[in-house]
């Protein structure tokens, strides 16, 4: 074709474009370090197992809710036998008081926006901003 | 035969994926080494097919009949179905690779015994006991472009959500992109429509692929592979996301290291993941020798992409050989002498 130099100009383009995160990461100083949420000091595990919790933790919020909202069961019997008030802003952010340093980290890490907080409330920030 | 063995070749990718995911010796062949040489294959594959038909010589415009083409000032010319000018073509490329322009013309023809439709109106009852001949019409079809419009885009869309993978800090733009896709905000994780989208676009593709017995009969093992290497992708990213969770951190943290080429295999990340990067791979390093070439191809289509000016301008073979010519004045002046001596006439005195 006679259009030689514009197809190899769409291709040099094109490989650019595909190529686009490593010079993303070049120009963010990207590291493959982890999120490394904050962790709370005083509790040593979760409601659940860890790896549970890390992967599929929404899953357990979305379980808690249909309890409270379509069941009206509020209490929740983990499968160690302890039970907790199905509660995202009362029981999750009880020991994971700090949500910018633990959920919010994690979330912006992996590129989500949980629209939980929408209606639900951080307590932290009620007491931050002294109402 | 063809689908069950193509079926058969994906799921064995699917377990040495699997084995490769479970065992820590393996981890890195299968999270790094595989996806980096895939990668690699793809770019080379690529490049080698474009720039080898940059080369092929297209000396002549090939008009295709779906327009009017330009001729007397008085008929009315479709200046996109075939255009004579730049924007003409632009428009129509633009038209084929965001639409699919060509498919959407796709007819299908059927036998028929329907009575004939009489003029306009309704068609006429065919008379009690009159053969009715049987006939071959060709109708609209628009099934097909629909699912391959779904398909195409909504790939797109998954594509585009799987940047925030490979881009630390993740854009906003993909946010977006998340949330609009996510906008019915239906269970956690919020279920994607493009998700669906892909999912039934693929499905119809596959079950048409195996029950029209003509379509059947024209495909091949390849047809096949392609649909069930991308049906095996999107199965096992969707069941990751939604039912069977792996560790999302740990798995960002292997897509950075191979962008930042600081490889590392986090030690939690679940062999459903491998499986999912392995199709993956097996479809990168597949692409370039495959019917899948066509996302490169279509954009270098002579009929779609080149003007129709084959009555406006002389389009001349560059590779004819020099033709030897003998014109008139060089034969006059060879026989001149003869010729005035017979006295015949001549142009130049
Ligand atoms: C009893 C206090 C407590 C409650 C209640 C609690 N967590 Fe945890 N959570 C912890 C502790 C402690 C860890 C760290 C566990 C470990 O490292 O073994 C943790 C770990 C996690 C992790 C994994 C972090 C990581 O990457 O290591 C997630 C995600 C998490 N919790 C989410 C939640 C959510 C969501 C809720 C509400 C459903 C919740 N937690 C309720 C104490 C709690
Ligand atoms: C439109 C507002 C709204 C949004 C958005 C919302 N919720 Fe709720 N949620 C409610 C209301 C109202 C209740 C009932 C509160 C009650 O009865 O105590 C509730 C209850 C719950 C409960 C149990 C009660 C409690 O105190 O927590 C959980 C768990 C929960 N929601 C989780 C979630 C999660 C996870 C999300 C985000 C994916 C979410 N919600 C988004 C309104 C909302
Ligand atoms: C270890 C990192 C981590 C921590 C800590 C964490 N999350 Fe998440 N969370 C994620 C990831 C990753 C996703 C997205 C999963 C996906 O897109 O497939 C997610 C998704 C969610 C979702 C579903 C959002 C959606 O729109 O799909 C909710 C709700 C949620 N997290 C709540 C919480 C809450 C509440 C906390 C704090 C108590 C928390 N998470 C802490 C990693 C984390």
């Amino acid at each position: 074709m006679r259009d030689r130099h514009a197809i190899i100009a769409a291709l040099i383009v094109f490989f650019v474009v595909l190529t686009f995160p490593i010079w993303y990461a070049r120009a963010a100083g990207t590291t493959s370090r982890g999120p490394e949420p904050k962790l709370p000091e005083t509790e040593k595990t979760c409601v659940m197992p860890v790896e549970y919790m890390r992967a599929s933790h929404m899953k357990l919020l979305l379980t808690w809710r249909d309890d409270v909202v379509r069941r009206n069961v509020r209490t929740w019997i983990a499968p160690d036998g302890k039970s907790y008030k199905a509660s995202l802003s009362g029981t999750c952010l009880r020991c994971h008081a700090n949500k910018a340093e633990f959920c919010d980290r994690c979330h912006t890490y992996a590129g989500v926006t949980p629209y939980c907080w929408e209606c639900h409330v951080d307590p932290a920030s009620i007491k931050g901003s002294g109402t | 035969m063809n689908a069950l063995s193509s079926l058969v070749v994906v799921l064995l990718l699917a377990g040495v994926a699997w084995v490769g995911g479970a065992l820590a010796l393996l981890r890195p062949v299968f999270g790094l080494a595989v996806p980096g040489l895939a990668a690699g294959i793809f770019l080379v594959g690529v490049a080698t097919r474009v720039v080898g038909w940059a080369r092929t010589p297209v000396p002549f415009r090939i008009p295709t009949t779906c327009g009017q083409q330009r001729s007397l000032p008085w008929i009315k010319a479709s200046w996109i179905e075939c255009p004579w000018t730049r924007s003409g073509v632009v428009v129509r490329m633009a038209l084929e690779v965001l639409l699919f322009r060509s498919l959407f013309r796709n007819t299908r023809g059927a036998i028929t015994t329907e009575p004939v439709a009489q003029g306009h109106g309704t068609p006429a009852a065919a008379p009690e006991g009159f053969p009715r001949a049987a006939r071959l019409v060709y109708g609209e079809q628009k099934w097909l472009w629909l699912a391959a419009l779904a398909f195409h885009w909504s790939f797109l869309v998954v594509l585009l959500r799987h940047l925030r993978f490979f881009l630390e800090p993740a854009p906003a733009l993909v946010g977006v992109l998340a949330a609009v896709d996510g906008f019915f905000q239906v269970g956690a994780p919020v279920v994607y429509a493009a998700d669906i989208a892909l999912l039934a676009a693929l499905g119809y593709l596959l079950v048409r692929r195996s029950s029209d017995p003509q379509v059947r009969y024209l495909s091949l093992f390849q047809d096949y592979f392609a649909l069930h290497l991308l049906l095996g992708l999107v199965a096992t990213g969707v069941l990751m996301r939604y039912y069977v969770r792996p560790d999302i951190v740990a798995i960002k943290q292997l897509t950075l290291g191979l962008v930042t080429f600081a490889p590392v295999v986090p030690a939690h990340v679940s062999p459903l993941f491998f499986v999912h990067l392995f199709l993956l791979s097996v479809l990168l390093a597949y692409f370039p020798f495959s019917k899948l070439m066509h996302m490169a191809g279509v954009f270098l289509s002579p009929t779609r992409n080149l003007a129709n000016t084959s009555r406006m301008r002389r389009h001349v073979n560059p590779w004819n050989p020099p033709v030897k010519v003998h014109t008139y004045e060089e034969w006059e002046d060879e026989f001149r002498d003869k010729l005035e001596a017979a006295g015949l006439p001549v142009e130049r005195e």
